[in-house]
């Protein structure tokens, strides 16, 4: 298995590199299609101020050139200075907010995960009794509720109505319901895929066996069958960080939380281009990593899995 | 040759001896016959999805949300861009009339009610520029409903075309077209999206001025778009999926033999036979694309003012949270009924259809 291993994870890689650089192409070309330029927006600018403003972002310069530039900057992650915050580099920005935002992220990644295969297994444990009802129809709820309306939900119920949390995210306690409104979708899916795959587990001879050697049922749960149901739960894990990390942009943005996705509205808001390019970068590196990573980690788990 | 009769039978035979045996009369022989017509797939699957009580309650709730989004607009008195405290254009708005909570009139209503004139009521309400609320939400549930619509049949379309070609002519083609699909499903999807409706709201502008799409705004061509440039590939592997196994049965090597060309055997042959997995997921397309729309309306990339829909009505209202709360719930309450019926209708066709993709 080692070669043909080896040869997976280097074309997964391949085609992950290639991935970010097609984001950065993308991107960097898009942008560039506006019309006017990032500083049409100010109206009563001089023809001078606009050629300056212009010379300091290296706009002047033809455009294969500035996107060589770009390319190798993105390379160091170095996406240039902001255009709106003054005398800022995105980069900096990006990684002051994003700190709060992962903190935030795996927070929330880790106890959807939790959550998310205590709870599917107990329903296929107790498939079709009371407790797997109401399992699933708190999932299938959760699943149809995009987070920023969960978000704005709790809100309302736990800050504006009983007032038990803060409303503000900028303390500690305040980042609770950020967390668990980006938390509740992932869970929910995680939920009916544990529950599906471990209800095709639990149904197999060697979990039979187990029993019928007088294995004590936890043991089979836990030991027998989880190991085997986990791995489809395993490639839901890179899509999932990619869906935390898009659903904080507008999660920050309703409990004021000082995260990446704040920046990232606001840099929207006001037609930032530096801001908006870099952070879709940072973001889609993030995303395809975590892809490439769940891939391997779904093999490793799963030696059966055909690479071809 | 008279049944009776029978060739000289050798004793030791096993032979039946047809004289024992009585012939079957017309009446018994029509008690042999099974009752039962014969079902086709489609009535078949229509006999499941019936059964399927919580799929058709959801189909009953969608069909109520969508004949109501139709016809209310068409008798109620109001519309959703007539801000109701401006009576005549280039007047002062009376402001008597902005941020009115559910059920209570403006100032000039108030005398007419007093003069005995009937006045229809602000169900829910009206916004800060005196717009009636409720027809807000019923315009913006209809918005949101036929982009989720039209961006799903724009995925199906893109996505069968590149499939089925992709699917059906194999080889190096396939290898290429769906490279060309492996890259696009690996690019981080929202965030392109964001990207892509940033700049199309930027660049489409000038370019659709005067025409019929200016009506439709930037921000909602630039979601069919977006749907059309990246949504279409999940679609796209499911239709060359399907092609690749049909294309394998009998029926199609006889249709290449009769000189069929392959634009027919695709169209003919072997469209039909993916129809099914067509249908349902598109219909799990449509909630997707609801989800999109909203989140992008949310983040303000979404449809033109004044047009409403649920999500920029959601957005717009966030900070009513602390006061008048039934307008932001009303909207969001909305989405979440319309993604979770389409959600649970689309299993129940895939249950009822497709029974072998069902999880």
């Amino acid at each position: 298995m080692d070669k043909k291993f080896l040869y997976y994870i280097l074309k997964r890689a391949v085609l992950a590199v290639i991935t970010i650089f097609l984001v950065i192409t993308i991107t960097f070309f898009i942008m560039n299609f506006i019309p006017g330029g990032p500083f049409m927006s100010e109206k009563s600018v001089k023809p001078e101020t606009l050629a300056a403003l212009n010379a300091k972002f290296g706009l002047d310069k033809p455009l294969h050139e500035q996107y060589f530039n770009y390319l190798k900057g993105a390379v160091k992650l170095d996406f240039g200075p902001s255009m709106k915050m003054d005398g800022r580099m995105v980069t900096d920005v990006i990684m002051e907010g994003f700190a709060t935002s992962a903190k935030m992220g795996l927070i929330a990644a880790a106890g959807a995960l939790t959550l998310g295969l205590i709870f599917g297994s107990l329903a296929a444990v107790y498939h079709n009794k009371l407790i797997d009802r109401i399992i699933m129809v708190m999932s299938t709820a959760f699943v149809a509720m995009p987070s920023f309306i969960v978000a704005t939900l709790l809100l309302w119920l736990l800050c504006v109505e009983t007032k038990i949390f803060p409303a503000n995210g900028q303390s500690a306690g305040g980042l609770v319901l950020p967390i668990v409104s980006l938390m509740l979708y992932p869970m929910a899916y995680t939920i009916r895929l544990t529950r599906s795959s471990m209800l095709d587990v639990l149904g197999q001879d060697y979990i039979r066996t187990a029993r019928a050697k007088g294995v004590a049922p936890s043991k089979v749960l836990f030991k027998h069958a989880l190991k085997n149901a986990v791995t489809p739960v395993i490639t839901y894990a890179g899509p999932m960080i990619a869906f935390i990390l898009t659903g904080s942009l507008v999660v920050e943005k309703i409990f004021a939380v000082p995260g990446l996705g704040k920046y990232f509205v606001s840099s929207i808001i006001n037609r930032d281009y530096t801001m908006i390019m870099g952070t879709t970068i940072f973001l889609a590196i993030i995303v395809v990593v975590m892809m490439l990573l769940s891939d391997i980690l779904y093999k490793l788990f799963d030696p059966r899995v055909d690479l071809s | 040759m008279s049944n009776n009769s029978m060739p000289k039978k050798n004793p030791l035979s096993f032979q039946l001896d047809l004289s024992k045996w009585e012939k079957a009369s017309a009446a018994e022989k029509e008690q042999q016959i099974v009752e039962r017509e014969s079902v086709t797939f489609f009535k078949d699957g229509m006999r499941r999805l019936w059964k399927n009580k919580v799929a058709i309650t959801c189909a009953f709730l969608l069909i109520f949300i969508i004949v109501a989004v139709i016809v209310i607009p068409m008798v109620y008195p109001y519309t959703y861009s007539q801000q109701l405290g401006v009576a005549q254009k280039g007047q002062v708005p009376d402001s008597s009339y902005n941020g009115l909570k559910p059920m209570e009139y403006g100032a000039t209503e108030q005398a007419r009610i007093a003069a005995g004139e009937k006045i229809f009521p602000h169900l829910l309400g009206t916004d800060d520029l005196g717009r009636d609320y409720f027809i807000r939400v019923v315009y913006g549930t209809r918005i949101s409903l036929s982009v989720g619509l039209f961006a799903s049949i724009i995925v199906l379309i893109i996505g069968t075309l590149y499939g089925s070609i992709s699917g059906y002519f194999g080889g190096k083609i396939d290898l290429i077209m769906m490279r060309i699909v492996d890259i696009i499903y690996s690019l981080p999807d929202m965030l392109m999206v964001i990207l892509f409706s940033v700049v199309f709201q930027q660049t489409l502008a000038p370019l659709i001025e005067g025409t019929f799409f200016e009506k439709l705004g930037t921000g909602m061509i630039s979601i069919f778009l977006v749907f059309a440039l990246l949504y279409w590939v999940s679609m796209a592997r499911l239709i060359r999926g399907q092609i690749l196994s049909i294309k394998q049965q009998e029926f199609i090597l006889t249709a290449k033999a009769l000189g069929a060309k392959p634009a027919r055997i695709i169209r003919k042959h072997l469209l039909p036979n993916c129809i099914s997995v067509m249908v349902i997921s598109t219909a799990l397309q449509i909630p997707n694309a609801i989800f999109t729309e909203s989140f992008l309306s949310f983040l303000g990339l979404g449809v033109s003012i004044p047009m409403p829909s649920l999500g920029s009505l959601a957005s717009e209202n966030l900070s009513y949270i602390y006061s008048d709360v039934y307008r932001l719930l009303v909207p969001a309450l909305t989405i979440c009924v319309i993604v979770l019926s389409l959600n649970l209708f689309g299993d129940g066709l895939r249950d009822a259809f497709d029974p072998k993709q069902k999880k």
